[in-house]
C-alpha cells in the first residue's frame, strides 16, 4: 500500500504539465472567454464605488448643493444592478465550466479504466482509482473554471484600483503601491507553509481514520485480550500529534490574516496623513482622500488572493499528473489492429462477424508468470480440455487457484506458449468475443446497485422480463426472490449489501443462466451459506455446468466428486492432477484436503 | 450542547477569554473610522474636536489643531496603535478558536474510542461497523470544523451587529437607521437562500454518492463486467449518472448565481441609500463629512456578516445532526464491573451449573449445561454450525453474562458474574476462529498483551504455535508489518500469530474456537503436542470437527441443539454407540472410498 500513499508535491509550475490539460478545455474556451470579460466589468463596478464616494463629497457635501444628487442616486443603483448581473452570470458559467471539465474528465479517466488490464486491477487499490475518477478531475476543473474567475477579477482589480489611484493623484498611488510587494512576499511566505503543514493533517487524518476503523472492526478481539487501555492509549498518541500538527496550522493561520490587516493599516495611516497634509495645501480634494483610503483599505485582499491562486495552480499540477499517468497508463492486454478490424473492439463491436463457439480448449506448452510475480508459476504446462467437460480446481486460500482461470478468461496472457479456444489461439480473435461467451460467478458474488431484476439482465441486456424470470427459476433464484417484498423488482443494495452472500450466489447464476455460455466459470464461496441456501446452490450449480466447458474452484470438496478432473494447486504450482478417485488413492495433499472436509461435513450432518 | 461543554472541561477560562477578544477585535475595528472622522472633521476641517474627554486632554496637549496639523502623522501613529491592538486581539482569537475546536475533538475522538472499547461484545456484534466508523470519523469532522468555522464567526457576527448599533446611534439616529434600512432584508434573504441552497446541495450530494458508488461497483466488480463483456454498458451507465450530477450543479449554479447577485444588488442599493440620506444630512448642516465617512465604512463592515449569518446559522442544522449521531454511540452503556467485584486467583477449576442462555428474547441456544473442567485436563467439544459451542466459551469469558434464572458458572468455586471482566479476560486465553490482527508487526501483535516481552519469550510462542520457521522466511522476519501496508497472512498464518498471541499471557484457562481449522492437520498435531508441553496445568477447552484433535481429549461433549447430548471419553462415546460412533464410523467409510 505504502507504494500507493500521496506523495507530496514539489514541482515548480510547470506549462508542459498543464498541456496536457488542453484537449479537455478547447470545447469550453468561448465560455472561458466570456467568463473572462464578465470579471472585467465586476472589477470595473468595484473598482468605481470609492469614486462614487469621491463624487458624493466633492460635487455634493463639500460645495453644498443637492442638484443632480437623484440621478446620482440613479447611477449608483445601476452600477450596483450591473455589479449584480454579472456576479449572476459569472457564477453560472464557472459553474457549469468546472463542472463540465470534471465530468469529461471523469467520463475519460472512466472510460479508459474500462480498456486497463487485470494486472493493473490486481495490484491498484479501488480507492486509488477511485480517487483520480472522482476526486482529482473535480479538483481540475475547479481549479481551472475558478482560477480563471478570481485571477481575472483580481488582477483586474487591482490594476483598475492602482489605474484610478494614478489618475486621482499619482504621489498618494506610489504611497499605496509600496504596501504591494510586502503584501505578496507574506502571502507566498505563509501559503507555502501552510500548504504543507495541511498535507501533513491531512496524512495524519487518514491515519486517523485508519485507526478508528481498527478500533471499531479489532474491538472484539481487544476485549477477549483485555487490552481495551493500550490500545486507547495508542490511539490517544496519535490524537495528540494530531493536535499537535493543526495547532501549529492554526499558528501560522492566526498570525497571517491579522498581520496582512496590519500592514494595510499602516499603509490607510500613510496615506491618511500624507493625504491630510496635501487636503490642508488644498493640493488635493477631500473627496480624493477618501477614495483613497478606500482603496487602501480593500486592497491587501485580492492581492493575497492572487498570490493564493498562484500557488494553488501549482498544486494542482499534482492532481493532473495523477490523471494523465492513468490516461496514459496502456493495457497490457490488447487485441491485435487485424482482430479490431474483423471482430470490433470492447465500445464498438462487430457480432456480426463472430464465429459461434464449441467450447474446447487446450493449454499449449503454457508458461506463466505474474506480471509483478518473481518465479514461474506455471512451467510447460499442457491440459486439453474437450467442450463440455468439468474441471475442478481445489486448494488452500492464497495458493493459486484463479491463475488458470485467469488465462482461460484470458484475464492474462500466457508468458510463453499459448491458450487455444476451438483450436485456434485465443489471441486471434477478440477479447469481447471470448467474454461474451463466458459465464462467471464469483467467490464473494458481486451485484450492482439496482433491482434483481436489472442485476439478472445483466447477463443479456436484450432479454425480456418472461425470460428473465425463467432465469430465475432455472438457478433456484426464485426462492429466493417471493421472499422479497418487491420481488423482482426489490433493490438489492449497494454491491447487493441488502442480501446474504448465498442469496447473492444464486442471483448471479441466474445472471449466467440468462447469458447462456459455453464456458462457465465459477469460484464458489468459502464464506458460510446457510443449509437450505446451500442445497439450493449446489442444485443450481449441477444445472448450470451441465453441457458446458466449466471451470470451478471449489472449495466444498463434495461437489467436485464428479469433476472429469480436479487440479491441486499448493503454493501457486499445480501439485496434483487427476479424477476424485485416482486423487484419493494417492493419499497426497488432496486426501488430507478431503479427509478434513469429510470430517467437517460429516459431523454437521450428523449432529443437526 | 452539553455533551460539547463537557468536552470543553478546563478550557473554560480561555473560552470566555475568546469571547472578549472577539469583542475587542470588532471594538478596535470600529475605533479606526472614529480616527479618520476626527482627523477629517476637526484637524484637516474646522469642525470642534468632538471626542471622549480623555482624547480630547491628548488634544490639548498635543498643542489643539494647529499643533496636530503640523504634525499630521500623530493621528496616523494612533490609527496604526488601533490596528496594531486589532490585530494582536485577533490573532489571539484566531489562534484559541481552532484551538479550542481542535482540542475538543481530540477529547471526543478519545472519548468515543475509548467508549467503543468497553462496549459490551453483544454491541459489536449487532453494529454496522461502515456506519459507526463515519460517525467516528467524519461526524466528527464536521463538528469540528463547525466549532473552528461557523461557531466562532457567528460569535463575531452577532457581536459586531450590537456593537456597530450601540456605536452607530449616538454618533447619528437618522444615519444609524438609513444604514441598517436593508440588512433585515439582507439577513431574511440570505437565509432563506441559504435554505434552498442547502437542500440543492444535498441533492447533488446524492447524485454525486450515485456516481462514487456506480464507479465502485464497477471497479470492484471488474471481473463480472469483463467476464460478461459489458464496458460498453457500463461506459454508458456511468455517463448517465455523471450527466444528473451535472444538471444537478446546474441547477446550483443558477440558484447560487442568483444568491450572490441579488445580494451584491441589495448591498449596492444599501451603500447608494447612506450616501444618499448622508449627502443630504451633510447638506441640513447635521452631519459632518467625517461622520459621514465612519458610517460609510461602518457599512461595509457590517455587510459582509450579516449576510454571511443567514448562512452560518441555516448550516447549524448540519452539526446538530453530527452531534445526535456520536451522542448515540456516547448513550450505548458500557460494561461495568460491581465495585465489589474480584480479582481471584485463578487456577482453572471450572464448572458449569445447569447452564441455559439466551441472546435477548430468541429461543436459548444452550440449555441445562452440566460440566466441570479441572485445571491440566482438556475438554473439546464437538457439534453443528450453530448447536451454541461458541456460545458456551463466550459465556465463560463474561463476553455475555447469565440471566439470574440461567445456572452458573464458577472458576474455583466463585461464580464468575462476580468476578470483574479485565481480570477474568486476562485468565482466560480465548483464541477466535477468525481472529482479528492489528496492522502492527508480528512481532508487535504476538506481544500485544505484553509490550515488554523479551524476544525469546515472542519466539518461544510462535515456535510453539509453530510460526517461528514461516517468519523467518519474510524478509524482515518479525519486523514483518501485517495487514493493507504489510504482507497478507494465508488463514492459516493468522490463527497461528492469534495462537502465539494467547500464549504470551499464559493464562491457566486456554480455548481454542475453532482456531485451527485452517492448518492442516499434521501442523494441528505439532501444535496441541507442543502446547501439551507447555501448559501442564491450563484447563483446556477445544472446540474443533477435527477428529483426530477431538480424540486425544480428556473428556469429549457432543452438542446437538444446544443440549449435551454425550459426554465421556473418546473410548466411553465410541462404547455408546452414538452420535459420535457414526462420525467416528465415517473414517472407516472413506478409507473404502479411496481404496476403491
Amino acid at each position: 500500500m505504502s507504494y500507493y500513499e500521496e506523495y507530496d508535491y514539489n514541482k515548480p509550475f510547470s506549462l508542459k504539465i498543464w498541456a496536457k490539460m488542453l484537449p479537455f478545455l478547447k470545447p469550453y474556451r468561448r465560455r472561458l472567454v466570456q467568463v473572462g470579460l464578465l470579471m472585467a466589468v465586476a472589477a470595473l463596478v468595484d473598482v468605481a464605488f470609492p469614486l462614487f464616494l469621491r463624487y458624493a463629497i466633492d460635487h455634493f457635501i463639500e460645495p453644498g448643493v443637492t442638484d443632480g444628487l437623484w440621478l446620482f442616486a440613479a447611477v449608483l443603483v445601476i452600477a450596483a444592478a450591473l455589479g449584480g448581473v454579472c456576479v449572476i452570470l459569472f457564477v453560472r458559467l464557472a459553474m457549469r465550466i468546472e463542472f463540465n471539465i470534471g465530468r469529461d474528465l471523469r467520463a475519460a479517466t472512466f472510460n479508459h479504466l474500462q480498456t486497463l488490464s487485470f494486472s493493473y486491477y490486481n495490484n491498484t487499490p479501488v480507492g486509488y482509482m477511485l480517487a483520480r475518477v472522482m476526486s482529482d478531475t473535480g479538483r481540475i476543473g475547479d481549479m481551472v473554471a475558478w482560477g480563471v474567475v478570481d485571477l481575472t477579477w483580481s488582477v483586474l482589480y487591482v490594476l483598475g484600483v492602482f489605474a484610478a489611484m494614478f489618475a486621482l493623484d499619482w504621489r498618494l498611488a506610489l504611497l499605496a503601491g509600496a504596501a504591494v510587494p510586502i503584501i505578496a512576499v507574506v502571502t507566498v511566505w505563509f501559503q507555502t507553509r501552510l500548504l504543507r503543514i495541511n498535507r501533513q493533517v491531512r496524512r495524519l487524518n487518514s491515519s486517523l481514520t485508519g485507526s478508528m476503523n481498527e478500533g471499531i472492526s479489532g474491538a472484539r478481539t481487544t476485549k477477549t485480550l483485555a487490552i481495551e487501555d493500550s490500545q486507547l492509549a495508542s490511539f490517544s498518541d496519535l490524537t495528540a500529534q494530531m493536535k499537535k500538527k493543526t495547532t501549529l496550522a492554526a499558528r501560522y493561520n492566526s498570525v497571517f490574516l491579522p498581520l496582512l490587516l496590519f500592514i494595510g493599516s499602516i499603509t490607510t495611516a500613510w496615506v491618511l496623513s500624507s493625504g491630510g497634509g496635501l487636503v490642508l495645501k488644498l493640493l488635493v480634494p477631500l473627496g480624493t482622500l477618501a477614495a483613497f483610503i478606500n482603496y487602501v483599505m480593500g486592497i491587501y485582499e485580492p492581492i493575497q488572493q492572487i498570490a493564493r491562486i498562484l500557488s494553488e495552480f501549482v498544486s494542482t499540477q499534482a492532481n493532473i499528473e495523477r490523471v494523465t499517468m492513468l490516461l496514459e497508463r496502456e493495457p497490457d492486454i490488447t487485441d491485435t489492429p487485424e482482430v479490431i478490424e474483423r471482430y470490433g473492439d470492447a465500445f464498438h463491436p462487430k457480432p456480426e462477424n463472430w464465429e459461434s463457439i464449441r467450447g474446447d480448449i487446450e493449454f499449449r506448452d503454457v508458461t506463466f508468470r505474474y506480471p509483478d510475480g518473481s518465479e514461474n508459476v506455471l512451467e510447460h504446462f499442457n491440459l486439453t480440455v474437450p467442450a463440455g467437460s468439468f474441471v475442478a480446481i481445489v486448494g488452500e486460500t492464497g495458493a493459486g487457484k484463479s491463475t488458470l482461470v485467469n488465462l482461460v478468461c484470458r484475464f492474462f496472457e500466457p508468458t510463453e506458449g499459448t491458450v487455444l479456444i476451438d483450436g485456434r489461439d485465443a489471441r486471434a480473435r477478440s477479447q469481447l468475443w471470448l467474454h461474451s461467451h463466458l459465464g462467471y460467478v464469483l467467490q464473494s458474488p458481486h451485484l450492482f446497485s439496482g433491482s434483481v431484476r436489472e442485476n439478472i439482465r445483466y447477463g443479456r441486456l436484450e432479454a425480456t422480463d418472461e425470460e428473465v424470470a425463467e432465469a430465475a427459476r432455472i438457478a433456484h433464484a426464485d426462492q429466493v426472490i417471493q421472499k422479497l417484498p418487491e420481488g423482482l423488482d426489490a433493490a438489492v443494495g449497494e454491491g447487493g449489501d441488502r442480501l446474504s452472500t448465498g442469496e447473492k450466489q444464486l442471483i448471479s447464476f441466474a445472471r449466467a443462466v440468462l447469458a447462456d455460455p459455453r464456458i462457465f466459470v465459477l469460484d464458489e464461496a468459502t464464506s458460510s451459506i446457510d443449509t437450505e441456501t446451500e442445497a439450493l446452490i449446489q442444485q443450481a450449480t449441477r444445472h448450470l455446468l451441465h453441457g458446458r466447458t466449466s471451470f470451478v474452484i471449489a472449495h466444498r470438496l463434495s461437489t467436485i466428486r464428479e469433476a472429469d478432473m480436479i487440479l491441486v494447486v499448493d503454493d501457486g504450482h499445480i501439485i496434483e492432477r487427476g479424477t476424485h478417485k485416482e486423487l484419493l488413492r494417492a493419499r497426497g495433499h488432496y486426501y488430507s484436503l478431503y479427509t478434513r472436509q469429510f470430517e467437517e461435513e460429516e459431523s454437521d450432518k450428523v449432529l443437526r | 450542547m452539553a455533551l460539547l461543554l463537557a468536552l470543553a472541561r478546563g478550557r473554560y477560562g480561555r473560552l470566555s477569554l475568546t469571547v472578549l477578544l472577539t469583542a475587542l477585535t470588532v471594538l478596535f475595528q470600529f475605533l479606526n473610522p472614529q480616527v479618520i472622522r476626527a482627523t477629517v472633521d476637526s484637524v484637516i476641517g474646522e469642525e470642534p474636536f468632538d471626542l471622549p474627554v480623555f482624547a480630547l486632554g491628548l488634544v490639548n496637549t498635543l498643542g489643539g489643531r494647529d499643533g496636530l496639523r503640523a504634525a499630521l502623522w500623530i493621528p496616523a501613529l494612533i490609527f496604526i496603535g488601533i490596528g496594531l491592538c486589532q490585530g494582536l486581539a485577533n490573532l489571539w482569537r484566531r489562534y484559541f478558536i481552532p484551538e479550542s475546536a481542535e482540542y475538543i475533538s481530540q477529547r471526543l475522538r478519545n472519548t468515543l474510542f475509548g467508549h467503543i472499547q468497553t462496549l459490551p461484545y453483544e454491541w459489536h456484534v449487532k453494529i454496522q461497523t461502515g456506519d459507526i466508523i463515519q460517525r467516528c470519523t467524519s461526524d466528527v469532522d464536521t463538528l469540528k470544523n463547525f466549532m473552528a468555522n461557523q461557531l466562532g464567526e457567528i460569535a463575531r457576527s452577532v457581536l459586531l451587529v450590537i456593537i456597530a448599533l450601540s456605536l452607530m446611534f449616538p454618533m447619528d439616529t437618522l444615519m444609524t437607521l438609513a444604514a441598517l434600512s436593508l440588512m433585515p432584508v439582507i439577513f431574511a434573504f440570505s437565509w432563506r437562500f441559504s435554505k434552498s441552497v442547502s437542500k440543492r446541495f444535498l441533492k447533488a450530494d446524492e447524485a454525486e454518492g450515485a456516481l462514487q458508488a456506480c464507479a465502485q461497483e464497477n471497479l470492484t466488480g471488474v471481473r463480472v463486467v469483463r467476464a460478461f463483456g459489458r464496458e460498453r454498458f457500463e461506459v454508458k451507465r456511468f455517463k448517465e449518472k455523471n450527466d444528473a450530477w451535472a444538471s444537478q450543479i446546474g441547477h446550483l449554479a443558477n440558484l447560487l448565481g442568483n444568491f450572490w447577485g441579488l445580494g451584491d444588488v441589495i448591498t449596492g442599493v444599501q451603500i447608494g441609500v447612506v450616501v444618499v440620506v448622508g449627502v443630504l444630512r451633510c447638506q441640513s448642516g447635521a452631519l459632518t463629512l467625517g461622520t459621514f465617512l465612519a458610517f460609510y465604512s461602518y457599512i461595509g463592515l457590517l455587510i459582509w456578516p450579516v449576510r454571511n449569518l443567514g448562512r452560518l446559522l441555516s448550516d447549524m442544522s448540519k452539526a446538530g445532526v453530527a452531534l445526535g449521531r456520536v451522542r448515540e454511540i456516547l448513550s450505548a452503556a458500557p460494561e461495568t464491573d460491581a465495585p465489589d467485584d474480584l480479582e481471584p486467583d485463578i487456577k482453572g477449576d471450572i464448572a458449569f451449573e445447569h447452564v441455559t442462555f439466551a441472546y435477548g428474547d430468541q429461543p436459548p441456544v444452550l440449555k441445562d449445561i452440566s460440566f466441570t473442567l479441572r485445571p491440566g485436563r482438556t475438554l473439546a467439544i464437538l457439534g453443528a454450525t450453530g448447536s451454541g459451542k461458541s456460545s458456551l466459551v463466550h459465556l465463560l469469558c463474561r463476553l455475555y453474562d447469565l440471566s439470574a434464572d440461567g445456572g452458573r458458572i464458577t472458576i474455583d468455586g466463585t461464580d464468575i458474574r462476580h468476578i470483574k471482566r479485565g481480570w477474568l479476560r486476562n485468565h482466560v486465553g480465548l483464541v477466535l476462529q477468525e481472529p482479528f490482527l492489528f496492522s502492527k508487526t508480528i512481532r508487535e501483535n504476538i506481544s500485544v498483551t505484553t509490550p515488554d516481552a523479551e524476544p525469546e519469550a515472542v519466539h518461544g510462542a510462535a515456535r510453539v504455535a509453530s510460526l517461528h520457521e514461516s517468519v523467518e522466511e519474510f524478509a524482515n522476519g518479525y519486523e514483518t508489518l501485517i495487514g493493507e501496508r504489510g504482507v497478507t497472512l494465508s488463514g492459516g498464518q493468522r490463527q497461528r500469530v492469534a495462537i502465539a498471541r494467547m500464549l504470551m499471557r499464559e493464562a491457566p484457562i486456554m480455548i481454542f474456537d475453532d482456531s485451527l481449522s485452517a492448518v492442516d492437520t499434521e501442523t494441528d498435531a505439532r501444535i496441541r503436542r507442543a502446547l501439551r508441553g507447555r501448559t501442564k496445568a491450563a484447563a483446556t477447552i477445544i472446540i474443533s470437527h477435527r477428529l483426530s484433535t477431538l480424540m486425544q481429549a480428556d473428556e469429549i461433549l457432543v452438542l446437538r441443539d444446544g443440549r449435551i447430548e454425550e459426554m465421556g471419553s473418546h473410548e466411553e462415546l465410541l462404547a455408546l454407540n452414538g452420535s459420535y460412533r457414526r462420525i467416528f464410523d465415517m473414517q472407516g467409510r472413506l478409507e473404502e472410498e479411496s481404496a476403491q
